[in-house]
């Protein structure tokens, strides 16, 4: 690992970096914490946020596997157990997976595309606000013993108002709405960010793999987010005012929950998986000292995967009693997605296989990615066949097949990921050797735990359950899964603790500590907080690797907020355009939502009184500010788009 | 590297604990036509995904040996002399998961297919899940041969069934993993499984999605039996239950008539006549008591009565307040419902 | 690695209109978001008809009257709106104010004759699945017509209130975008909840 503690390639000199640093720069103390727009700084926030959620999501899921490692075990209720399993899914899917992809995006985008900032930094602000509300209401409920127990999926009718008493599923459906929320503003900001603010020269066919995977993932989530959306407003609406979406004695269809459901609930896991996948790539061309191989093919397979995703949402429902001739299309295309996923494993382990891989920390996890995530997919493959399906769903197999793709196919890129841009965000490198113990842990320990699940569920253990009786003969393997936990949780906590330690007393990383090659790497570690003082221009796909000069543009305002536009696809650059300054809207914004979102659990009236203040936040949020065109230097060259 | 062979080492200690699996709620012991033709499928997946996996630690493992040799001066970023092999390599791996996808989409429809093939006459069933119970009817030839039990299904060997299944409150999911795959039972719809058994045995199904607190403790027994035990059995069912002869069982059924039971619970040729809860007629007949909760025993079903929320947390059966003697009489009573 | 100084990106204009500029492209996004979302409520006002016995399952279908109205005036709305958006993007102030004032009030005609949709509807939200369905889509919509309400008044409002510039011009076309979109995904809603409980007969 050669490490680069010179200069790094863009740096301004020290008067002009000063004056730059004021401009962009986050008013100190609290009012700067609820105000900053700095993309650096909310995804540090999202991204630790993130990992808290992942923690807890954790130590309710290591409850749950100490109540099953052994038969009758009464440690825990009933009522408590389902709480605890349905927390367990709704913290993992909803407020650690999604919004850490996202976090990291918004983190690593600007630099990863050699723009200043994100495009939209308030609404940017307003996602993590409005995710960070989500996540409180949801655990001040489960302190509060009325957290959701109908499961993360909460089908009607066991959650709707004849089988769900109280408030719980009017929780788990306003969750929804607030990390829904969250997660679009995120999309549009970095859709918006990939396809608008790249550095010159950067056309599409020069994009990352990381920031490919996450416009791809934006557009997911724009598609798939509303189904999810609809789908908990029509439950509420049943549970509050009396409508009957769900109600078979009115006309209405439980099965109309499931297919708005997983027409979500479907690409949702590949909106988890694919950043994953961007990772990987940007690891390993790093560590293997090679671009990888098949860049176009890699693009097509992430287009595919994310296409594809839309199709298949019936498979979760082979169960129901759907027409079979339907069901076998869902099967095709259930195993059709087999194909891109394969392309690219074949084209990372290539990238291996003709560089110069070094097994740094990072790539330890791509390696574990490779065989877990396989292992999963494949088990994947098998459920597509509806045959098949009839017998193992909801059974443990499903459970051991879903933690295999997840945490092998999204949660090891991301440890990857996060271990390897940790120097980038702070400056600091984590101990390799804490990083591998880690490793070593989390991958022993993941397989001990979810390998016997397989088993059990061929054995007919089916999933969701409180408890099981001895005489089923499940004890063994759920105490070996049990086992299997509480070293992966060791794994986490040596994971984390290294990181937490690294943060404060790590060794300085300089600008490009492993010999990256792209846009990020150009900038020192941690960048200043405009990124780039010059904006450099990109002639190739890992930019850094070209050659002895990097050539960039200066000229970028220096006394306001000021970002560059560029076209979509070339990247030529069209035009500059002003960033916002710290605000407090987003933030003031997001109390007057909780509050309406909130109150509408109580009483339907809230959603009309508590829009009010809504309205009044969002105004205020976009009061005309001085404009941007007024105040910087212009040329009479005509503005693009207008008419004559 | 050590990973790879770890992996290895874990699937073979799961093919030996494949193997040696006898069971009673296993699809992996296939008793009935549809298990076995499932399990044609899942031994072709086995083979056919564990090929896939082991070319594809073939290949990383390569990498991971060629990865001694020594580093580059500068970072490969144009095309490599290996590039062309690799390509060829791409579209090879690519074209053998096609073909791999052909073969098992092919085989899946194949055998999804034949699933719905059923023998002539098939013996017709009618299940409805409640929480957290399975109510069972048999149709007969006449209206009042109408079969009614609960928590539990017995089959004819040879013989297909076709089971009409109904939910009354919130999905369920019907499912006896050594005969067939799974049916939801779905509020507002009818749905329809059909299972043809094999082989004489003692079987177990459970409920498989998610129903509320008590889904856990949601099982059913199945006995497959001689075509001749099965009209046996069937000949009982029907028959009421005689009153019982024996004191303490005579105090029993009163008890049962004039406390809390008759509210939810029928026997056939008592006064309780109840459809709430399960059919009790012939309750002695199963071999579990509250959907497989507990086994059906003397002391089980003293202390299921007793307090029915010991044992099922959240369960709709009330406690009822009985004195010792009479507890002990109503399970007397119980206890002649053979 | 050093940086070599090779252009200056001050020559660039400081703003721009439609995609030229970041504004557009929150508007596209938010439209995408929008039109997922009604897709998927036509998608499942199709699915509850078709494993229905009849359609409506126990009313009589909306009248025709206001929803057509509605539809006439919003199509109506759109030559006003594409003036309002050239006015803007020629940079022309007065031509702006006055047709942001025309294009403003035709929004809060459309959500007066709105109030008068929603009693001629024919059915409740809690009368049944029909019912809360129908309620389901006018209530999207609506929502976009207020929303839109809300932002085309402030616009206008700031167009005599504030200094107006590029970036406002841009905003005023931005606008009309969105206006353009709340009528186009009327079109599929009206011909659903108006026509389709007549011809599914």
């Amino acid at each position: 690992m050669s490490l680069d503690a010179g200069a790094p390639p863009i740096a301004l000199d020290p008067e002009r970096h000063a004056a730059l640093a004021r401009v962009w720069a986050t008013p100190r103390g609290l009012w700067g914490f609820l105000t900053t727009v700095d993309a650096k700084e909310i995804g540090k926030r999202y991204i630790v946020t993130g990992l808290v959620f992942f923690v807890l999501g954790g130590l309710l899921a290591a409850a749950m596997r100490t109540q099953l490692a052994r038969p009758e075990s009464g440690l825990i209720d009933p009522d408590r157990y389902n709480q605890i399993f349905s927390m367990h899914g709704t913290t993992m899917m909803f407020l650690f997976a999604v919004p850490i992809m996202e976090a990291m995006a918004v983190y690593l985008t600007p630099l990863m595309v050699g723009a200043r900032t994100m495009a939209f930094p308030r609404l940017n602000a307003f996602s993590y606000w409005i995710y960070l509300a989500g996540g409180v209401m949801l655990y001040a409920a489960f302190v509060l013993n009325i957290a959701p127990e109908a499961g993360w999926t909460a089908y009607a009718p066991l959650s709707g108002p004849q089988f769900s008493a109280g408030k719980r599923s009017d929780i788990w459906a306003q969750l929804i709405t607030f990390t829904e929320v969250a997660g679009l503003a995120a999309a549009v900001s970095i859709a918006a960010t990939i396809l608008k603010m790249r550095a010159p020269g950067m056309t599409l066919a020069r994009v990352p793999l990381f920031a490919w995977s996450m416009l791809i993932t934006s557009f997911m989530v724009i598609v798939a987010m509303p189904a999810v959306m609809l789908a908990s407003s029509f439950l509420i609406s049943d549970r509050l005012i009396g409508t009957h979406f769900y109600n078979a004695a009115e006309g209405g269809s439980p099965l109309l929950y499931q297919h708005l459901f997983w027409f979500f609930g479907h690409p949702e896991v590949y909106i988890i998986f694919l950043p994953g996948l961007g990772m990987v790539s940007e690891i390993t061309a790093t560590f293997c000292r090679r671009s990888v191989f098949g860049y176009p093919v890699m693009v097509l397979a992430l287009l595919t995967t994310g296409f594809l995703a839309f199709g298949l949402w019936v498979h979760h429902m082979f169960a129901t009693g759907l027409p079979r001739l339907g069901d076998s299309f869902y099967t095709a295309a259930s195993m059709t997605i087999a194909l891109p996923a394969g392309v690219q494993i074949f084209c990372w382990i290539a990238t291996m296989w003709d560089g110069r891989p070094r097994f740094g920390t990072p790539m330890l996890y791509v390696v574990g990615f490779i065989v877990t995530f396989v292992l999963g997919g494949l088990s994947g493959v098998m459920l597509a066949s509806v045959p098949l399906d009839t017998q193992v769903h909801d059974t443990y197999f499903v459970v051991a097949h879903f933690h295999y793709v997840l945490i092998g196919g999204a949660v090891f890129p991301l440890l990857g990921a996060i271990h390897y841009w940790f120097p980038k965000i702070t400056g600091r490198l984590p101990s390799e050797l804490a990083g591998r113990w880690a490793f070593a842990l989390i991958f022993s320990g993941f397989n001990l735990a979810f390998f016997p699940m397989h088993l059990v569920g061929l054995w007919g253990m089916p999933r969701r359950v409180y408890t099981y009786s001895a005489e089923m003969g499940w004890g063994g393997m759920n105490l070996l899964s049990t086992a299997g936990a509480y070293v992966l949780a060791a794994g986490v906590a040596v994971y984390l603790l290294n990181l937490i330690v690294a943060a404060r007393r790590g060794p300085a990383a300089g600008p490009n500590p492993w010999g990256g090659g792209g846009l990020e790497w150009a900038t020192s570690s941690p960048p200043p907080v405009y990124n780039f003082g010059m904006t450099p221009v990109v002639e190739g796909r890992e930019p850094l690797w070209l050659g002895e000069e990097l050539p960039v543009l200066d000229g970028l305002d220096e006394r306001t907020r000021e970002v560059l536009l560029t076209s979509v696809s070339q990247a030529k650059p069209t035009s500059r355009e002003g960033s916002p300054d710290p605000s407090i809207w987003p933030f003031v914004t997001t109390l007057a939502t909780s509050v309406l979102f909130v109150g509408s659990i109580f009483d339907e009236w809230w959603v009309v009184w508590g829009s009010l203040p809504v309205t009044a936040c969002v105004i205020a949020w976009f009061w005309p500010k001085p404009s941007h065109s007024r105040q910087v230097k212009r040329r009479d060259s005509g503005i693009p788009g207008a008419i004559a | 590297m050590i990973r790879p062979a770890l992996r290895m080492a874990s699937l073979s200690v799961a093919a030996l604990a494949l193997c040696g699996c006898r069971g009673v709620q296993t699809m992996l012991d296939p008793a009935g036509d549809q298990a076995r033709q499932i399990d044609v499928i899942w031994r072709l997946m086995l083979w056919v995904c564990g090929a896939m996996y082991l070319l594809v630690l073939v290949f990383l493992a390569w990498a991971l040996w060629r990865a001694r040799r020594p580093p580059l001066a500068a970072p490969a970023t144009g095309p490599t002399p290996a590039e062309p092999g690799l390509e060829r390599g791409l579209a090879g791996w690519a074209g053998l998961i096609v073909a791999g996808l052909i073969v098992l989409v092919t085989a899946s429809f194949l055998i999804d297919r034949s699933l719905a093939e059923l023998r002539p006459h098939p013996l017709r069933l009618k299940v409805t899940a409640h929480q957290w119970w399975w109510q069972v009817e048999y149709e007969g030839a006449r209206p009042d041969q109408l079969l009614t039990t609960a928590n539990q299904v017995v089959l004819p060997v040879g013989r297909s069934a076709v089971v009409e299944l109904r939910a009354d409150d919130v999905i369920h999911s019907f499912w006896i993993p050594n005969l067939a795959g799974k049916v939801d039972l779905i509020p507002g719809r009818t749905n329809y499984v059909a299972l043809t058994p094999r082989r004489t045995g003692v079987f177990r199904g459970q409920c498989a999605e998610f129903c509320g607190l008590q889904h856990a403790k949601m099982a059913f027994d199945v006995q497959v039996v001689d075509p001749a035990a099965f009209d046996a059995w069937r000949g009982r069912q029907l028959a009421a239950a005689a009153p019982p002869v024996e004191a303490q069982a005579a105090l029993g059924k009163q008890t049962f008539e004039s406390k809390g039971c008759v509210m939810c619970h029928r026997i056939q040729g008592s006064e309780a006549s109840a459809t709430v809860g399960p059919d009790l007629t012939h309750l002695m007949s199963r071999r579990h008591i509250a959907a497989g909760a507990r086994p059906n025993t003397r002391g089980d079903l003293a202390a299921w009565i007793a307090d029915p929320q010991g044992t099922k947390p959240g369960t709709p059966m009330p406690r009822v307040a009985l004195s010792s003697e009479e507890l002990n009489a109503v399970v007397a009573y119980l206890e002649t419902l053979k | 690695m050093k940086a070599r100084v090779v252009g200056d990106l001050s020559i660039l204009p400081p703003a721009g209109f439609r995609s030229y500029g970041l504004w557009f492209w929150a508007g596209l996004g938010f439209m995408s978001i929008e039109t997922a979302g009604f897709a998927l409520a036509i998608g499942a006002y199709l699915y509850l008809m078709s494993s229905a016995p009849q359609w409506p399952l126990d009313s009589p279908s909306p009248d025709l009257l206001w929803g057509t109205l509605q539809t006439v005036l919003l199509l109506a709305s759109l030559w006003p709106a594409l003036a309002f958006s050239r006015a803007g993007r020629r940079c022309d102030l007065a031509a702006t104010r006055r047709w942001g004032v025309i294009v403003a009030a035709l929004n809060a005609l459309a959500l007066v004759i709105r109030g008068f949709e929603f009693p001629h509807l024919n059915t409740r939200w809690d009368f049944d699945v029909y019912g809360s369905i129908v309620w389901a889509l006018m209530l999207l919509h609506t929502a976009h017509l207020i929303t839109d309400f809300i932002d085309t008044a402030m616009l206008v409002v700031f167009l005599f209130t504030h200094s107006v510039d590029v970036e406002r011009f841009s905003d005023v076309d931005d606008d009309c975008i969105y206006w353009a979109f709340v009528v186009l995904s009327w079109l599929p809603i009206y011909l659903l909840i108006y026509w389709a409980p007549r011809l599914a007969s």
